[in-house]
């Protein structure tokens, strides 16, 4: 009963993801209006900033899987916390990929460093990278569950001082040339925003709770293997 | 002195005695900051501005860091003292403590050869700058040190560490240089000083889980 629970879960949050992501892109591309500045490349917004605040929404959900693992020390959060970060790598990745394409349209360079966003996603994707690489050179067991709980920890510690970093040194190596943001979003806007940000959330969601479950099939399948040989 | 602050003591006074015996580290270290210095002086066009020449001398203090920070734990896994020391009875953030202490330690030996070096070689040494050195040594063996453990725990350590610990110092370079090259150094400064508060507490308080299963 319970696994046909977490299956359906994982359909229906798909079915969502789905939904809400056609209907997004479906509003950014024919309702909203273009932008006075940048015209209709500024859409790319749509998809951009969804991705990114879903990427720290991931993150931020592995920090806490990772606290409830050391406050209980029990080991399924350690799959969860890992998951979340593996969620939250990709969705960096495609920050760092779509951030890139609106800069090259925008700017007309691929990459610019007074970007801070971006440059913030890349310290992260480096941050989090090494995570993967701590855990694939450590044994598994309690140990390494505890060191990646603590190295997810820090990560969220990193943002805001990683951001607050950028900032001081913008004033230093760039002076602040780009407001992209302009004027305030409009109603449409805005609800476009939205549609498209719970789009990428329930896409997270989605992908995470495919992923678990698929990772824990794997651990019952090698306990069982274990326990037949 | 409480029981915490004498067994702080006295591990910081077993590393230190340690390398006054066998000298493992610390003359290494010297002469690669030194290098790397005469290498950043080659590396520089003839025309780059002092301000280009500030942020080498950080790029030479974190790699020597990291020379540091890499042979922090081998005496540690050596015969497997580590184990015992998570075995005796005392707080296992003491053990963090007095690592880091001992390697902002040797870190601070080091920078007392690199910043007359760079004097020498490249550009005149400002308060502001010392200063940040002495803040961002307070972070770099504060987390470094937690960073080390982890990696001496895995198997690919040498390899592990760098990838570890390089992205969260960009923060802490960041200060660094800015202190080095703005005219008021005074938020970078103050950046700094928050880093190492916040990145030490939470060394301290998480190293215990690092350390034992």
């Amino acid at each position: 009963m319970s696994t046909w629970l977490r299956n359906s879960r994982g359909a229906s949050l798909s079915l969502a993801a789905f939904g809400l992501l056609v209907a997004g892109v479906a509003l950014a591309v024919f309702w909203v209006p273009n932008d006075a500045d940048q015209g209709f490349s500024q859409r790319i917004f749509y998809l951009h900033v969804p991705v990114a605040l879903t990427s720290y929404a991931c993150f931020g959900w592995a920090a806490w899987k990772a606290l409830r693992l050391l406050q209980t020390r029990d080991q399924r959060y350690d799959l969860e916390s890992y998951t979340a970060v593996h969620m939250g790598v990709i969705f960096g990745a495609l920050t760092l990929a779509t951030g890139s394409i609106w800069a090259k349209i925008s700017w007309g360079r691929w990459w610019v460093w007074s970007e801070r966003q971006l440059v913030l996603f890349l310290i992260l994707f480096l941050f989090y990278s090494a995570y993967f690489m701590l855990r694939y050179s450590t044994e598994p067991g309690p140990r390494r569950a505890n060191m990646s709980a603590v190295y997810a920890l820090f990560g969220v510690a990193l943002i805001p001082v990683s951001f607050l970093a950028i900032r001081l040194a913008e004033s230093f190596i760039h002076p602040v040339v780009f407001n992209r943001h302009g004027p305030q979003m409009a109603g449409s806007m805005f609800l476009t925003f939205c549609v498209c940000l719970a789009g990428t959330l329930a896409l997270a969601a989605a992908l995470y709770q495919n992923e678990l479950t698929g990772k824990r099939l794997d651990a019952r399948l090698r306990a069982l293997r274990e326990a037949l040989a | 002195m409480t029981a915490y602050a004498s067994d702080v003591a006295a591990l910081t006074r077993k590393d230190l005695l340690l390398e006054l015996r066998s000298r493992d580290t610390l003359p290494s270290l010297l002469l690669f900051v030194v290098s790397a210095l005469v290498v950043f002086h080659f590396a520089l066009p003839a025309s780059s501005s002092r301000l280009a020449a500030g942020g080498l001398l950080w790029v030479a203090i974190v790699f020597t860091a990291l020379l540091a920070l890499g042979r922090a734990f081998v005496a540690e896994r050596a015969e497997r003292v580590l184990d015992g020391l998570v075995l005796a009875p005392c707080d296992r953030s003491a053990i963090w403590l007095a690592k880091g202490i001992s390697v902002a330690v040797f870190l601070a030996v080091a920078e007392a050869i690199a910043v007359p070096a760079f004097a020498l070689f490249f550009a005149p040494v400002t308060w502001a700058m010392i200063g940040a050195i002495a803040l961002a040594d307070v972070g770099i063996a504060a987390v470094g040190t937690l960073l080390a453990a982890m990696a001496a725990a895995s198997r690919a350590r040498e390899l592990l560490l760098p990838l570890l610990f390089l992205p969260p110092v960009i923060p802490l370079v960041v200060g660094g240089v800015g202190a080095t090259v703005a005219e008021d150094p005074g938020r970078y400064l103050a950046f700094l000083a928050l880093y190492d508060l916040l990145f030490a507490i939470l060394s301290w308080a998480s190293f215990e889980y690092v350390v034992t299963e």
